[in-house]
């Protein structure tokens, strides 16, 4: 008889996740062909992550951000304008250089939808940047100084009334809804509701039905894409992603400077709000990947990099609640797949704090060989082609470079093959340049 | 009880710095007094930093702690304020990038460090660094970039600064997030630094302290 989920052990739960993502249901491929390659990448993969035994060759990830926006020859406000070109890109990004998984088409987004909802938190393409650039972050307090407490008293509420209507033109009334936890009783039940009777808040909701409708379909366009990729036989990587509680604060609350002077001026309410943020991350990264069937959860790691916070304040703000959240997915059989952004050179000892085969990890600029002695002895390793040698390197350079990443990583499994940064523009020839010489060279024997 | 603003400062206690700045101003010191203390207690910072004791948390809120000095300070000065003594650098981050944290503490730390800096700010077009240095002959400009992008803007300021003539007048510094000699030499430019105070090295060894 087939156990409960709570009864499951987190291995138990690991190997379900797994088994359900390698053999999907309800797909028809499109040739058995394309069946046995989505099985053969996905197994490829697990294997690697799981650190039991080596996979028959080392996988290969390409991550971009909007490199396939360019390589098709569209612009990224083409790509969030129109959904059709944005898969169309990113479908023949995959297809041509077939890596053994992907991170899907949604990077661009859904631009009209933006455009309704009046987004605050970033600037793109037609909206204070230009058509053919990427979306840039507006770094700012979103959240101010003296409105921990009401964070920490109140999350659901705070992002409601406070939080939102800064990041969102349209929300801007919503401060002025009721405190839901005061409907009580029928004393005064309907006074609550009498702000969705002024036109402002009105107007506010028929925005929003309009941004509902609008990403309806920008929804349906990327549950086809990934459907469409399956069925041509590419896993896709991530299910949903996550973050560390310090970098939910310092990325788009606090703010990089705010949060970096408020763990001087006030630690204390800092701890605090890190606390109550932790079970809510981490049942947002449980709650994607069970719906999805896909172990992979993404946590982009940010502001804990090399140079961004000395050992003590890594220790102090940064590390115990991101490892409470990576544990709390884990637990749940999720794969945390954590992107270590910049330099962690000095945080390896530290992070290596961490079980056996539980835990992917993408690499950007670290010493990979010491890389693969701490952390790779616990966790899957993926990494690090720079974009430097994408963009300016010769093939030389990046088949040497290869080369030097299998010789001092694959050994004993473990590793990925992979870009380490996030990009945008690159030549075509030194990626298949690294694809194909992986291929060849890094097959287990 | 020793009142040190400059090591005070340097060890980043606010509350003490901030009572000894009141306690001075109230006794009537000279205000170019206390804020060269403070500008020594801020080249500790900066030393601290090179020598990898001090991080970028400490870089911004040491400048947090000198902002509230200038906002006791600066009013009661007669009329002059500091002369710069360091020289000229223009700063910005390139066309078509907005991000600004790195470039802002790299102006802070030349300021701090007695350079006179031209913060020309984000998503800066070609044609605005060229006219910088044709206005205030800096010779020393700064571009800062964050994604990939930025390496073409780069390449394209520094050749308009090639053809505008001035190639010759300028040292040329880049930095940022994916920058490396690969794209020092792509773009022209001088050089690199991986951090502020590498960009202050930098600048010091182009132009030298008077």
């Amino acid at each position: 008889m087939e156990k409960q989920w709570e009864e499951m052990t987190s291995d138990e739960r690991q190997e379900a996740l797994f088994e359900k993502w390698i053999s999907p249901e309800g797909v028809t491929y499109a040739s058995p062909e394309a069946e046995k390659a989505y099985k053969e990448k996905a197994t490829r993969i697990k294997d690697a992550v799981q650190m039991k035994k080596v996979p028959d060759r080392v996988p290969i990830f390409l991550l971009p951000s909007f490199y396939p926006v360019y390589y098709s020859g569209i612009t990224p406000q083409d790509a969030m304008y129109d959904y059709e070109k944005n898969n169309a890109a990113f479908k023949k990004f995959i297809v041509d250089f077939a890596p053994d998984a992907h991170l899907g088409a949604a990077v661009p987004g859904p631009g009209r939808f933006l455009d309704i909802v009046d987004y605050k938190l970033y600037s793109w393409p037609g909206h204070g940047v230009s058509p053919n650039h990427s979306y840039q972050a507006n770094e700012g307090e979103y959240m101010m100084v003296d409105e921990y407490d009401d964070l920490i008293e109140d999350p659901s509420n705070f992002f409601y009334k406070t939080y939102l209507p800064r990041v969102f033109g349209i929300l801007e009334p919503w401060q002025q809804l009721p405190t839901v936890t005061g409907i009580l009783e029928i004393y005064g039940v309907g006074f609550n509701f009498i702000p969705f009777g002024i036109p402002p808040v009105q107007e506010s909701f028929k925005k929003l039905f309009e941004a509902g409708a609008e990403v309806l379909k920008y929804a349906g366009a990327m549950g086809a894409f990934g459907g469409e990729m399956i069925a041509t036989g590419y896993p896709t990587i991530v299910a949903g992603f996550t973050k560390a509680p310090f970098d939910v604060l310092g990325d788009t609350l606090r703010g990089t400077r705010g949060l970096m002077v408020d763990m001087y001026r006030n630690p204390d309410k800092l701890l605090k709000a890190m606390d109550v943020l932790t079970p809510i991350m981490i049942k947002m990264g449980v709650g994607a990947a069970l719906s999805s069937g896909n172990p992979f959860i993404f946590i982009p790691l940010h502001k804990g990099a090399d140079g961004f916070l000395n050992e003590e304040q890594y220790m102090k703000f940064y590390w115990p609640t991101l490892r409470k959240v990576v544990m709390g997915l884990v637990e749940q059989g999720v794969v945390p797949f954590l992107a270590a952004e910049g330099g962690y050179n000095t945080r390896l000892d530290i992070v290596s704090d961490l079980p056996k085969g539980k835990t992917l990890w993408l690499c950007d600029q670290l010493d990979m060989a010491r890389a693969k002695k701490t952390l790779g002895k616990v966790a899957c390793l993926a990494g690090n082609m720079s974009s430097a040698l994408l963009n300016l390197g010769t093939k030389q350079q990046i088949t040497d470079y290869t080369k030097k990443l299998i010789d001092d990583c694959a050994k004993g499994g473990g590793y990925i093959m992979s870009n380490g940064a996030f990009f945008d523009e690159a030549q075509a020839e030194n990626i298949h340049a690294m694809v194909d010489f992986t291929r060849e060279y890094g097959v287990y024997k | 009880m020793a009142k040190d603003l400059t090591n005070s400062l340097a060890d980043l206690k606010e509350d003490e710095v901030i009572a000894i700045v009141r306690e001075k101003l109230d006794k009537n010191e000279d205000p170019m007094k206390i804020l060269n203390e403070a500008g020594r207690g801020m080249e500790i910072v900066g030393k601290r930093f090179s020598e990898s004791k001090y991080f970028i948390p400490d870089l911004v809120y040491s400048g947090e702690i000198l902002k509230r000095i200038n906002e006791l300070v600066k009013p009661k000065l007669s009329g002059e304020g500091e002369v710069k003594k360091g020289g000229k650098v223009i700063v910005g981050t390139v066309a078509g990038d907005i991000h600004d944290i790195g470039k802002d503490i790299v102006v802070f730390m030349l300021d701090v460090s007695g350079f006179e800096v031209n913060d020309l700010g984000i998503d800066v077009p070609v044609q605005k660094f060229v006219d910088a240095i044709k206005e205030t002959n800096a010779p020393v400009v700064g571009m800062s970039g964050f994604l990939t992008l930025a390496f073409e803007s780069m390449k394209e300021t520094v050749d308009a600064i090639k053809e505008a003539g001035l190639r010759e007048k300028v040292k040329v510094m880049i930095g940022g997030g994916q920058i490396t000699d690969e794209v020092v030499k792509y773009t022209g430019a001088d050089a690199f630094g991986k951090d502020a105070m590498a960009g202050v090295t930098l600048a010091k060894k182009w132009i030298g302290t008077k």
